[in-house]
């Protein structure tokens, strides 16, 4: 391999993610223009609420937050082949478990409660994704189908636990009541909290990928199953353990969002987390490291999205349409033509049979 | 005499392999052109042109006196060529009508008319004396009898000139005469013949010219009075080639693998492995003969725990391995190299140095507990890259890049750096360029002679007689004959693999 | 276990809908007329856009976008309709609309050859970032697409009511799903399609265009989902809300799957979901067992899941789905 060809398969991970953003929002440009805004200011008002104050960092950091855990997610999952679009109701059941413990438990010390209400949002966001993992290794049903169901399944239970059991009694709304100020979680460094536990996750699942054992099972039956077979990995085996983390991720994720913003559990509560993972593990390449620069900017266009309605006119759903066009064209293979260099597999999933 | 097929200054290259190398050649009515070469000569690359399946960079091709569009094989079609794959092409869920008319079927207003197109497979069937069973289900089929429907499908359509691709691959000694039998007629009532082989003894018994190709470029053509086995092999490799490695007489002593009435099932949950027992001693190579197909995939799966064991024993040094359990059977001694490279054996987007420790990436010294020593993969693999002659530049290269021999070279050298117990090798030079063939056959005999129990199962009975001190013969799931290497005579085997008693 | 698959579901099908029949129809006939016309209400769409799995599939191509294809197609379909105000041309709209998106999937799995999983989900997520973005409030369409009374079939004693007065796209539709089966096990077209799914090259080395046949069928197969969507917002309701499929495109997976990718045993699925859901309703309307809705709104992701439990490790789709095809590796 000449020395031109080795630096291209450096730079393009990063130069494809980053070319896809550019076009991405030069599309968008064109379809705000059209509506008769000005899209230079528009983007203008995105960029700089998110980035340019100290304010604005510190709410795209918690925005952000909740998106590198999910992106974790999927991203574990896809280096396994298999495609979690079960974030979503993995996270809520992780915030509804959490928010209970965050209620129930009374008199604890912050330093075991939150821990804790971690430990309950992990463990049920792991049981959703288990059961979808069971139905793959052992029955061979896609995980496509099974995540999405089990989101809506998981989004109907909430909805019902929080107006019967687990409702916030003498008030009409549809939610927990508040968790107690021991299970809070705050700032560190005027930052928040869970930002670090976020990117504390991050490195942890990047050096188990690389170093561990675990990490090159997976790794490996993501790759090639009957190779990993050979290997004496057991297929099934790791579709449970990788379902099992990145359920429990983001469940994390949805404890996270719950403990430091929501304070409580409401079934409306953001609707678009899961979603949202899928781009941010997609436009990470499925790398640990790589979701972090990706849920910033995700996080960042979602903290201003209010503010570029007020500031220029534009509805913030403009960040809906902007995160589908950057997920297009960062998957199409368009922009990465241009570097003539081996296709990276970044899943293996093609078609129902296994 | 009419030419057929004129080949003018045909090239291909794929990436950096030139695959063609501006050869020209014609074929003549009635006349069969062999077309000889070892793996990744550019054989296959030259007739899928002229079927229309690959595009040449450069060259005309003319059938018939017409030039021929690059890329378009309903025009080779209709034009008269028929191709028979060496991978057939065939819809395996698909009866034998439904194959035969495919692309072309009898209809009315786009209504298939089964009947019609029925009594025309078996008046095909008849009229070359192919006998198929039109309702048959592909898959269902043995595979003598799938190729006949791959050969009828060629012929449907009036073809002037008929094209195969390594068609004896698959066949018994005495199938491969049949079909020889067969092609003689065609050529005799006109129909041009490109026979694509590395078989040096059909290319003498039925070619009328032969034409050798060697890394893309043709060496020269011939016809087999005027050359010889060895003068062909020359040609194909450049140099004397050993037709049989040496080897010195087997020491054989405890036994070390033992297949006990092991009864196997295969994908389609049919009986392939029946009650099959068998022993090899510790320094000996037991040469498993048999065409694909009979059962040998799903007993080698077996023997490496990989696939279920429905009754009976393996076991290794006297212990049972356990069932489904690859990592117990490769820790109590067993070194696999698979029949499928690209499926089990590598991972082709790891680098070198990863696939050489794939399946001991968790033993000691490549990890230490849970986590990777990193660097002693790689100095490992830099090791093996030079003590095995893999042609790559460092061993941290992605092993997709390799070819096909310095692939398998990858594998070879994980299994047989190993502690060497049982080393069952599956097909080990399938798809192998010549020099790899020798390296790889030399390792094999290495590792007998350093004491492990060798399984060599392969289709190629040349390799067979070459290398194994004892023989066995596999069909339909069961031995059904064993002797040593000196008794072992071709003719008895070829009756043997196919079913016949002896 | 495996009994119980093989009796095919249209016997358990036919089997329901006399059972469920017989129970309502003692009660009072009404009900169990108006049941089993929900019935096929609820089962028109989720069977249509199952044929565009069963299309799709067959020829090789996965279409996890269905669902996205439904719902932007039911959203060009109202809009239009409302802004022409002519629900009609909504439909053609959306019917267009949803072969746009049949081809945009070709373009990304035949063409770019990307992996066809992320293809759907990109449908999904553009389908639902651009319905949110430009969704407003305060349209409507004229009115929904008028019921056809059946001339023969609606004077029949009992089941005239149940078969009889549906809107068009209903009985298209359902003439669309028996000319699809004839198709594909009868026609030449049918023959090769199938024959891309299983074993594409066997077809190329034929003289079948695989790049070609895929295209047609996936674009065609998108209309037919454009229909479904179109058939939602035009005929089912007349309204459209953002996220307003929830989910069907998903669930027509599923009945793919449990139909063994054959549009008379897709059909039959897409009944028994729509049964299983009218009957529901019944119940709940009748207080005869008294569920939180909650759980109502949970039963067809249930029944998908258990559906694809029992029939998804013993069936075989088209073998060469999914794998995009590379003439030169042949």
């Amino acid at each position: 391999m000449d020395s031109k060809q080795e630096r291209n398969l450096e730079l393009s991970p990063v130069l494809v993610p980053l070319l896809s953003v550019v076009v991405a929002l030069s599309c968008g440009a064109i379809l705000v223009f059209i509506q008769g805004i000005n899209p230079i200011l528009a983007y203008k008002v995105l960029f700089t609420t998110a980035f340019c104050s100290l304010d604005g960092i510190a709410i795209t950091l918690a925005k952000a937050t909740p998106l590198i855990l999910s992106g974790l997610a999927v991203a574990i999952c896809l280096r396994a082949g298999l495609f979690n679009i079960g974030a979503q109701g993995q996270l809520i059941s992780g915030a509804l478990a959490s928010a209970w413990a965050g209620y129930t438990f009374v008199g604890l010390p912050a330093l075991v409660h939150i821990p804790l209400a971690l430990i309950f949002g992990a463990f049920f966001g792991a049981i959703v994704a288990l059961i979808a993992a069971v139905l793959k290794a052992y029955r061979g049903v896609h995980e496509v189908i099974t995540t999405i169901m089990l989101n809506s399944i998981v989004i109907a239970l909430a909805d019902y636990l929080t107006s019967n059991p687990f409702k916030e009694p003498d008030q009409p709304l549809t939610r927990t009541p508040k968790i107690q100020a021991s299970a809070r979680m705050n700032e560190l460094f005027g930052l928040p909290l869970g930002f670090f536990l976020a990117i504390g996750f991050s490195i942890a699942l990047w050096w188990i990928m690389r170093n561990t054992t675990t990490g090159f099972g997976i790794e490996t039956i993501g790759r090639n199953k009957n190779a990993g077979w050979y290997a004496g990995i057991s297929v099934k085996k790791t579709i449970i353990l990788s379902m099992l983390i990145g359920g429990a991720v983001a469940g994390v994720a949805g404890a996270v969002e719950t403990l430091s913003i929501v304070g409580r559990f409401e079934p409306a509560f953001n609707a678009g987390l899961g979603f949202d993972g899928i781009t941010v593990a997609l436009l990470g390449r499925a790398n640990p490291l790589g979701v972090i620069p990706a849920a910033i900017l995700i996080g960042g266009m979602r903290a201003s999205g209010s503010t570029v309605q007020f500031e220029a006119g534009v509805a913030p759903e403009l960040v809906d349409l902007l995160l589908a066009m950057i997920l297009f064209f960062v998957t199409a293979p368009l922009l990465s033509k241009f570097f003539k260099n081996r296709k990276e597999n970044v899943a293996m999933t093609s078609g129902w049979s296994n | 005499m009419k030419t057929l097929l004129e080949i003018h200054e045909v090239s291909k290259r794929f990436g950096s392999v030139i695959a063609n190398d501006a050869i020209s050649l014609a074929v003549n009515e009635g006349e069969i052109l062999a077309l000889l070469g070892e793996n990744g000569a550019g054989k296959s690359t030259l007739v899928k042109a002229v079927f229309g399946l690959v595009k040449p960079d450069s060259g005309v091709i003319k059938i018939n006196g017409s030039v021929m569009e690059s890329g378009d094989t309903a025009a080779a079609i209709s034009s008269g060529v028929g191709m028979v794959h060496q991978h057939f092409q065939l819809v395996p869920v698909m009866t034998v009508t439904e194959n035969l008319i495919l692309g072309d079927e009898p209809k009315k207003f786009g209504v298939v008319n089964v009947k019609k197109a029925r009594a025309e497979a078996l008046e095909l069937s008849e009229k070359y004396g192919l006998h198929v069973d039109p309702d048959a289900i592909i898959e269902d089929l043995p595979v003598g009898m799938a190729q006949r429907v791959e050969i009828l499908k060629a012929l449907r359509r009036d073809v002037k000139l008929l094209i195969l691709d390594e068609p004896t691959a698959v066949l018994t000694p005495q199938e491969t005469d049949e079909l020889l039998e067969v092609l003689r007629n065609l050529a005799k009532r006109g129909v041009g013949i490109l026979f694509i082989t590395h078989k040096l003894r059909e290319v003498m018994a039925v070619a009328d010219r032969i034409a050798v190709l060697r890394g893309g470029k043709l060496m020269g053509t011939t016809t087999p009075n005027e050359s010889s086995e060895s003068k062909l092999a020359q040609m194909m490799v450049g140099r004397e080639v050993v037709l049989r490695v040496k080897k010195t007489q087997a020491k054989p002593k405890d036994v070390l693998l033992a297949v006990k009435n092991l009864h196997v099932n295969d994908d389609r949950k049919l009986e392939a492995v029946k009650n099959l027992s068998l022993e090899v001693h510790a320094g000996e190579i037991l040469g498993l003969a048999g065409v694909e197909g009979n059962g040998q995939r799903e007993l080698v799966e077996a023997i490496c725990s990989m696939r279920p064991r429905l009754s009976g024993d393996v076991l290794v040094k006297g212990r049972s391995i356990p069932n489904m359990n690859p990592k117990a059977a490769h820790l109590a001694g067993i070194s696999h190299i698979p029949e499928d490279r690209e499926k089990h054996g590598l991972v082709t987007s790891y680098s070198i140095a990863d696939n050489l420790v794939l399946n001991q990436y968790d033993q000691a010294p490549f990890a230490r507990g849970w986590v990777r020593d990193l660097e002693k993969v790689s100095s490992n693999g830099e090791a093996l890259v030079e003590k095995f002659d893999i042609r790559a530049p460092g061993s941290s290269l992605t092993a997709g890049s390799l070819s096909g021999g310095n692939k398998q070279k990858v594998v070879v050298a994980r299994e047989l750096s190993q502690q060497l117990d049982v080393v069952v090798a599956a097909q080990p030079t399938r798809g192998v360029d010549v020099g790899s063939i020798e390296f790889i056959h030399t390792q094999l005999i290495a590792a007998r002679d350093a004491g492990a129990a060798v399984l060599l199962v392969s289709a190629e009975l040349d390799e067979i007689l070459s290398l194994a001190d004892r023989i066995a013969v596999i069909s339909n799931g069961k031995i059904v004959a064993t002797f040593s290497a000196q008794e072992a005579d071709r003719n008895t085997i070829g009756r043997l693999m196919a079913g016949l008693a002896s | 276990m495996e009994q119980l698959v093989k009796l095919g579901t249209r016997h358990y099908l036919a089997i329901s809908f006399i059972a469920i029949f017989a129970f309502f129809y003692s009660k009072d006939s009404l009900v169990a007329t108006s049941v089993l016309y929900t019935a096929i209400q609820f089962a028109l769409p989720l069977a249509l856009a199952a044929m565009v799995g069963v299309m799709c599939e067959r020829t090789g191509v996965v279409n996890i976008g269905i669902e996205g294809t439904m719902l932007i197609s039911a959203f060009t379909a109202f809009f239009a309709g409302a802004i022409l105000k002519n629900t009609v041309q909504g439909m053609f709209i959306g019917v267009f609309t949803g072969a746009m998106m049949g081809l945009l999937l070709a373009l990304m799995a035949v063409s770019w050859k990307m992996d066809q999983i992320i293809a759907g989900v990109i449908l999904n997520i553009l389908a639902a970032g651009i319905t949110s973005f430009y969704y407003r409030q305060n349209y409507s369409i004229p009115s929904t697409l008028n019921p056809i009374d059946l001339p023969i079939v609606g004077a029949w004693p009992i089941l005239g009511p149940i078969l009889s007065f549906h809107g068009p796209i209903t009985y298209f539709g359902i003439l669309f799903i028996l000319g699809l089966w004839f198709a594909l096990y009868k026609t030449s077209w049918g023959l090769r399609s199938r024959a891309v799914g299983e074993h594409p090259s066997s077809a190329d080395t034929a003289g079948v265009s695989v790049t070609k046949l895929r295209y047609v069928n996936v674009t065609i197969a998108g209309a037919v989902g454009g229909l479904a969507g179109s058939y939602l917002a035009l005929e089912a309701v007349g309204i459209f809300e953002r996220g307003f499929t929830a989910g069907k495109g998903f669930t027509a997976l599923a009945i793919m799957i449990f139909g063994r990718w054959n549009p008379m045993g897709a059909f039959a699925a897409a009944l028994f979901f729509g049964l299983t859901q009218a009957v529901t309703n019944q119940l709940m309307i009748d207080e005869v067992v008294k569920i939180p809705s909650q759980f109502i709104t949970m039963l067809p992701y249930v029944l998908t899941i258990l559906i694809l439990a029992i029939s998804a490790g013993k069936v075989r789709p088209p073998a060469a789905e999914g794998i995009p095809y590379e003439k030169e590796k042949s």
